[in-house]
């Protein structure tokens, strides 16, 4: 008899564009807030091209998961909702809700690397 | 963006509206998949990317002393202390700081800096006419910038709870026109007439000035309010009184009747002669 089974049902995929999304929100945050704290030799630009770099990080892994949950999902051959409660729907719905989770982060990303654009500098 | 949020709100209220109203066929699930992920998704989100890329855009004009290093126009450099305002006025040009304190004065049509300090508790900067409020953390300098586009003579209360007299610390803020405004400026970078009136040696004899400053006497505190030119403020003791000779004289005589928990102690056991004399004398600093 088994205590765990073989395959290991696990929601913690559920959550890879949201943690991703946070890390990013708060990697882009604390670079900023650093360097202006500490004005060293470097120039705004290195920030600015350290978060761009960060956000095409975390929206390629973003698309990976995505890519990845799709595929959970059955590349929409299935639709919702898969609420019967058998192991083949628990693993579609939580590849459909992967996917859904994936393309909110996505724009999350986008829209906290947005005033990027806008400034160019530290207040201070 | 009122604009397109009243734009927005009207074309999603109209689909409701036609949602109730339209025949109840069912539509293919196909179209319907399609509508929600467009409609429910793909634009929100992008009209929300272009809306707050717009007020993105905004946000420099609103913070114009943002941009590094550029030292534009007239800078006020705000102190809340328990429980007054130290004031003091940075010309453009970077000449010598203009003091004063529970009275602030700035030019019309011209955006002024505030530089918001504390030295010893919170308190929160505001001039609702003019704009938000703003904390005055110790240790910190926050910066506020505020556009007056009428004349006129607007109060400010301290904003965040600060001790006993907190209900008692306001100030007058005053918009005057840009040239009137520099007028007064210039007369106040220069001692008042009234400082070499006898009252003064009665003043100094005291040690009022170890606390207060008086522009041309060797009254040179940097306790209490700077009384410079007190007789010209509309009011003492922060917004608590009136500029008349009875106030004065009781403010001096018994500063915590009327204003508990200040640092400044009782002078009742002065002869009341002296009082008024310091009083009238203080009134005269114009």
């Amino acid at each position: 008899m088994r205590i765990i089974p073989k395959e290991v049902e696990t929601l913690w995929t559920l959550f890879t564009a949201p943690v991703i999304w946070a890390g990013h929100f708060l990697a882009c945050y604390a670079l900023a807030a650093i360097w202006c704290a500490k004005r060293g030799d470097l120039g705004f630009a290195v920030v600015q091209a350290g978060i761009v770099a960060m956000t095409l990080a975390a929206l390629a892994m973003i698309v990976l998961s995505g890519w990845l949950a799709w595929r959970q999902w059955g590349f929409g051959t299935n639709d919702p909702p898969h609420d019967d409660p058998t192991a083949t729907d628990r693993n579609l719905f939580q590849g459909f809700a992967t996917l859904l989770l994936c393309g909110l982060s996505f724009v999350a990303v986008l829209y906290v690397a947005l005033p990027l654009l806008f400034i160019d500098g530290c207040s201070s | 963006m009122a604009i397109a949020g009243g734009f927005i709100w009207l074309t999603v209220i109209g689909l409701l509206a036609h949602a109730t109203r339209h025949e109840r066929t069912p539509i293919d699930e196909r179209v319907a998949s399609r509508l929600i992920f467009w409609g429910g998704a793909a634009i929100p989100s992008l009209l929300l990317f272009l809306l707050l890329g717009y007020a993105l855009w905004l946000m420099p004009g609103l913070r114009p002393f943002a941009r590094a290093g550029e030292a534009n126009g007239l800078r006020i450099e705000v102190t809340g202390e328990q429980f007054w305002w130290r004031v003091a006025y940075h010309p453009a040009d970077g000449g010598v700081p203009i003091l004063s304190a529970n009275e602030i004065r700035l030019p019309v049509g011209e955006r002024v800096e505030f530089l918001l300090k504390s030295t010893d508790v919170i308190h929160s900067f505001w001039i609702p006419a003019l704009g938000g409020k703003m904390d005055m953390i110790p240790g910190r300098v926050n910066r506020l910038s505020l556009l007056a586009t009428k004349p006129g003579t607007y109060r400010g209360p301290c904003a965040e709870y600060c001790g006993t007299s907190h209900a008692l610390m306001t100030f007058t803020a005053v918009a005057m026109q840009p040239a009137a405004f520099r007028e007064w400026l210039a007369v106040r970078a220069n001692p008042s007439p009234g400082a070499s009136l006898p009252g003064r040696d009665i003043f100094l004899r005291n040690g009022c000035g170890a606390c207060h400053r008086v522009a041309g006497t060797q009254a040179e505190g940097g306790v209490g309010p700077d009384l410079s030119h007190m007789g010209s403020r509309g009011t003492i003791g922060a917004g608590v009184l009136t500029t008349d000779d009875e106030a004065v004289r009781s403010f001096i005589a018994h500063p915590h009747l009327i204003k508990p928990g200040s640092k400044m102690p009782d002078f009742n056991m002065l002869p009341q002669q002296d009082i008024a004399e310091i009083a009238s004398w203080l009134k005269g600093l114009e």
